[in-house]
C-alpha cells in the first residue's frame, strides 16, 4: 500500500514536533555548534534534561528571574565566542562578546545593567592584541551602557585554544509591563526586521580569506539594547523578539512557527539584503536567510503597531533599513511552518538549518 | 546584483508562463527531465514549478555529483582520510554523506584531519603550505568541475608538488542519460539540458537524443527564468513535432564547448572502462582516472583503499530517486528516517539532491489547494 505524498507530509510534520528522545550523535561535531536542528537536539537531550528548571525550560534569549519579594524582574545569560579570525571588518571577537550578551538581555525586553567576562588564553598569545581586545571591550561596554564588573582568567597549553575564547554573562532588570512571548503571537501580526541580513556571517567567511573575494563586507555586530528600547517605547504591540544570530532569520522563524502553530509567510522581495551579500551567497550556494547576524532584531508587531514601530526603528541609526518582511496567519495546510513567496513568482518552504556551511562565526 | 535580477523577473515569469501554458494541449501530459542538480535546486528554490500548468511534470534526473557517488567511494575516501600523514580536502558536502562506518564529519571528529575547499586550488595550496604533510584532493564532479582538476593537476607538475594527489571520481553525463534513456522505467517527452557541463562539452554531444531517441533537448542556464525558458522551448519542438538539440544558454554555452578546458582534461585524465554509479550501476565509460604518466598524483596508485564496492542501506532508494522513476516523497525513509540533518543517501545530503531541494523547499506543494479558477 503506497503512500499519498499527503501522508509523508503529515508523517513529516508530526515528526517535526515529536520531542528529541535520544541523542543519536555518538561524539560532537561542529553541526552541534552551528545553532540549527543538531545544536537543538544536543542542547534538549544533554543540557535540558540535565538541568531541567521553570526559567531554563523558557529557553529564551535569557532567563527571566524574580527573588521572592522584591520588583522588578532580572534577566540573566551567557554567551561564549570562539570566533575565527579574533579580528574582522567591522569588529572582533570582544566586542562580538560583549554585544552578544546585551543582545540577548535585549531580547528579553530588559535592559542590560552588568557583565562578567571570562578568557581562556592560549600561550603565546601577543598581550599587545589581548589588550587591543579588551580596549575593543570596555568601548562596546560603554556604547552598550553596561559595567563589565567581574571576571576570570585561564591559560592553557600552546595549540589547546585559538588565540582565545571570550564567555559573558549579563544580567539585566525587565522593568516594562510586557510579555514577549510565542503565546502573544496572533494571526495577522507582523514581522519586521531592523536591518539588512546576512552582514555578519558573510563578512566572517570573506575576513577568513579562503575564497579570495574582494568586498567591502562588514559585520554589523552592535548592541541592539537602545534600539529595542526605542521600538517598545514607540509601540505596546510588540508580542516576541530575537536576534537572528547563528541559523539566522530562517531559524528563528521556524522555531517560532512551530511554537505558535501559525504559518509565517514571508516576502522574498521586501527581504532587506545588500547586494554584496546577496553577490558572496550566490557565489558560495548560501541561503542569506541561514547566515547570522549581530546586530538586528526581529519583532512580531500587532498589525495596529506596525507604523510606530517601524518609525522608531528607522529613526535609530542601527534601524535605518528596517522593513515588513512576512505575516503570521492561520493555515490549516501549513500549520508550524515558514513559506517563502518568491520574487519569481513561486512559494517554497523554509526550515530550521540542517549540517553547519559556516563553522566559528561567533 | 542587476545580472541575476534579470533573470528572477516575476513579470517576465509570468508572461513566459502564460505562453507555456498556450502551448499544452489539453489531456496530454509532459514529462521533463532536468539532468543537472543545480537545476533541481534552482526549480524547487524559486518555487518554478508553481508557474507551470498541471500538464506539465519535472522530473529529476542523475546530475547531483555528490548524489551518484557509491558508497564504496566514500568508504574509500575516508580509509585515504585517517592515515595520519594526511591532510584530507573536500567539498562541504562530500563531508556530511554518509559511508558504512559513518561520514567524514565523523572521521574529523575522530581525529583525522578533514579540511573543507572551495577549489582544487586551495587543496593545492595547503600542500605548498605543509610540505611535511600529505595531501589529498576528493576530486568529484561532471564536466563542469573536472576542468578545475585537471587545471591543478597540471599545475602541481610544473610546480613539482609532490605531496599532493588527488581522489578522482569525476563523471561523464552522456553515458548517464543514455542510461537513462535505455532504462524501461520511464516515458519522458524531454531533457533540460545540463548548462555548466555544456559551457565545457558543448551542445553536440546530445544530438544523439534527438537522433536516436527522437526527444527534444533545451540545454539551459540555472537561473529560475532560464529553466522556464528550457520548459518553453520544449513545448514549442512538441507543438511543432520537432526533436532538436536546442541552446537556451548561449549567453554562455557554445556548439563546440570550451576546447582549452577539454583540451586540460585530455592532457591529464582518461576514460575508466566501467565505474559504479550510485543507482544507476556500473556504467561502462562514465567516468575519469588519472592518466598513467601521472601516477605520482593520483590517490588510488599512492593509497591502499579498500576498493570494495558497498551496497546501499535496504531502505535508502537514492538509486530510484536518481533515476527519476520515483519521487523524493515516495522513498520509503523519506523525511522521516532520513532527514537533512540526519541523511541516509546521498539525495538527502547535497543541496543539489532531489530530497534535500523537495525537503528544504518544496514539500509544502504537495499539500497547496489549487487557486479556484476565476470567475468572470
Amino acid at each position: 500500500m503506497s503512500r499519498s505524498e499527503e501522508d509523508v507530509l503529515d508523517a513529516i510534520e508530526r515528526r517535526r514536533r515529536r520531542p528529541h528522545v535520544k541523542l543519536m550523535d555518538q561524539q560532537i561535531t561542529l553541526a552541534h555548534g552551528a545553532g540549527g536542528k543538531s545544536s537543538h537536539t544536543l542542547i534538549e537531550m544533554v543540557f535540558r534534561r540535565a538541568f531541567t528548571n521553570p526559567a531554563l525550560d523558557a529557553l529564551g534569549d535569557s532567563a527571566l528571574l524574580q527573588v521572592e519579594g522584591t520588583a522588578p524582574r532580572l534577566a540573566f545569560t551567557t554567551d561564549a565566542s570562539v570566533v575565527k579570525p579574533r579580528f574582522f571588518p567591522g569588529g572582533d571577537i570582544g566586542e562580538l562578546a560583549v554585544n552578544g550578551t546585551v543582545n540577548d538581555l535585549a531580547m528579553a525586553g530588559a535592559r542590560p545593567l552588568w557583565l562578567s567576562a571570562s578568557f581562556i588564553l592560549e600561550e603565546g598569545l601577543a598581550t599587545a592584541e589581548l589588550e587591543r581586545i579588551a580596549q575593543s571591550m570596555a568601548g562596546a561596554a560603554a556604547r552598550a551602557g553596561v559595567a563589565i564588573v567581574t571576571g576570570d582568567t585561564k591559560v592553557v597549553e600552546r595549540g589547546k585554544a585559538d588565540g582565545l575564547y571570550i564567555t559573558t554573562a549579563g544580567v539585566g532588570v525587565h522593568e516594562r509591563d510586557i510579555v514577549l512571548a510565542p503565546e502573544q503571537v496572533r494571526s495577522g501580526d507582523k514581522v519586521i526586521v531592523s536591518g539588512t541580513l546576512g552582514d555578519h556571517g558573510m563578512a566572517i567567511m570573506v575576513a577568513r580569506g579562503e575564497l579570495e573575494l574582494e568586498t567591502d563586507l562588514r559585520s554589523d555586530t552592535a548592541s541592539v539594547n537602545e534600539l529595542t528600547a526605542a521600538l517598545l517605547d514607540a509601540t505596546d504591540e510588540v508580542r516576541w523578539l530575537r536576534d537572528p544570530t547563528r541559523g539566522g532569520l530562517a531559524t528563528v522563524l521556524a522555531e517560532l512557527a512551530l511554537a505558535t502553530e501559525l504559518a509565517v509567510d514571508l516576502d522574498e522581495a521586501a527581504l532587506p539584503i545588500r547586494p554584496e551579500v546577496h553577490g558572496a551567497c550566490e557565489i558560495l550556494g548560501i541561503d542569506p536567510l541561514y547566515v547570522a547576524n549581530e546586530g538586528k532584531l526581529v519583532a512580531v508587531v500587532g498589525p495596529a503597531g506596525v507604523e510606530a514601530a517601524l518609525a522608531a526603528l528607522r529613526g535609530h541609526p542601527l534601524g535605518g533599513d528596517a522593513a515588513v518582511v512576512g505575516e503570521l496567519r492561520e493555515d490549516p495546510t501549513a500549520p508550524g511552518m515558514v513559506l517563502l513567496n518568491t520574487a519569481f513568482g513561486g512559494n517554497r518552504v523554509v526550515d530550521m538549518l540542517a549540517g553547519d556551511p559556516l563553522p566559528r562565526i561567533c | 546584483m542587476k545580472f541575476v535580477d534579470e533573470f528572477r523577473s516575476g513579470e517576465v515569469a509570468k508572461r513566459v508562463a502564460e505562453q507555456i501554458a498556450g502551448l499544452a494541449e489539453p489531456g496530454r501530459n509532459y514529462k521533463f527531465m532536468e539532468v543537472c542538480g543545480g537545476h533541481t535546486h534552482t526549480i524547487y528554490k524559486h518555487g518554478v514549478e508553481d508557474l507551470l500548468p498541471p500538464e506539465i511534470e519535472l522530473v529529476h534526473g542523475p546530475g547531483c555529483p555528490v548524489c551518484v557517488i557509491p558508497m564504496g567511494r566514500q568508504d574509500d575516501a575516508i580509509a585515504i582520510a585517517k592515515r595520519p600523514e594526511v591532510i584530507f580536502t573536500t567539498f562541504g558536502d562530500m563531508m556530511r554523506v554518509p559511508a558504512s562506518q559513518g561520514s567524514l564529519l565523523d572521521a574529523k571528529a575522530s581525529g583525522a584531519d578533514v579540511r573543507m575547499v572551495y577549489s582544487p586550488l586551495d587543496a593545492l595550496r595547503i600542500a605548498r603550505e605543509n610540505p611535511d604533510r600529505e595531501v589529498v584532493f576528493f576530486a568529484i564532479g561532471f564536466e563542469t568541475t573536472t576542468p578545475s582538476t585537471a587545471v591543478t593537476l597540471l599545475r602541481a607538475r610544473a610546480e613539482g608538488i609532490t605531496n599532493f594527489s588527488l581522489f578522482a571520481n569525476h563523471v561523464t553525463i552522456i553515458p548517464a542519460i543514455r542510461s537513462i534513456l535505455d532504462s524501461p522505467d520511464l516515458r519522458l517527452n524531454g531533457f533540460i539540458g545540463p548548462g555548466h557541463v555544456s559551457t565545457v562539452i558543448g551542445t553536440r554531444p546530445y544530438e544523439f537524443i534527438s537522433r536516436d531517441y527522437d526527444l527534444p533537448i533545451a540545454v539551459s542556464g540555472f537561473e529560475p527564468l532560464d529553466i522556464l525558458q528550457g520548459v518553453y522551448m520544449l513545448m514549442r519542438q512538441l507543438a511543432e513535432g520537432r526533436s532538436e538539440v536546442e541552446n537556451q544558454y548561449s549567453r554562455v554555452v557554445r556548439e563546440e564547448g570550451n576546447p582549452l578546458a577539454l583540451k586540460a582534461i585530455a592532457e591529464t585524465m582518461e576514460l575508466r572502462t566501467t565505474f559504479e554509479w550510485r543507482g544507476l550501476g556500473f556504467i561502462s565509460q562514465s567516468a575519469l582516472k588519472l592518466r598513467d604518466e601521472l601516477a605520482v598524483w593520483d590517490a588510488e596508485v599512492r593509497y591502499d583503499i579498500p576498493g570494495v564496492r558497498v551496497a546501499d542501506p535496504k531502505a535508502c532508494q537514492c538509486g530510484e530517486v536518481l533515476k527519476g522513476v520515483i519521487k523524493p516523497w515516495q522513498c520509503k525513509v523519506f523525511g522521516t528516517s532520513c532527514t537533512p540533518d540526519r541523511p541516509i543517501g546521498t539525495c538527502m545530503v547535497s543541496s543539489e539532491g532531489a530530497c534535500a531541494a523537495y525537503y528544504n523547499y518544496g514539500r509544502h506543494a504537495g499539500r497547496r489547494t489549487p487557486e479556484p479558477a476565476s470567475v468572470a
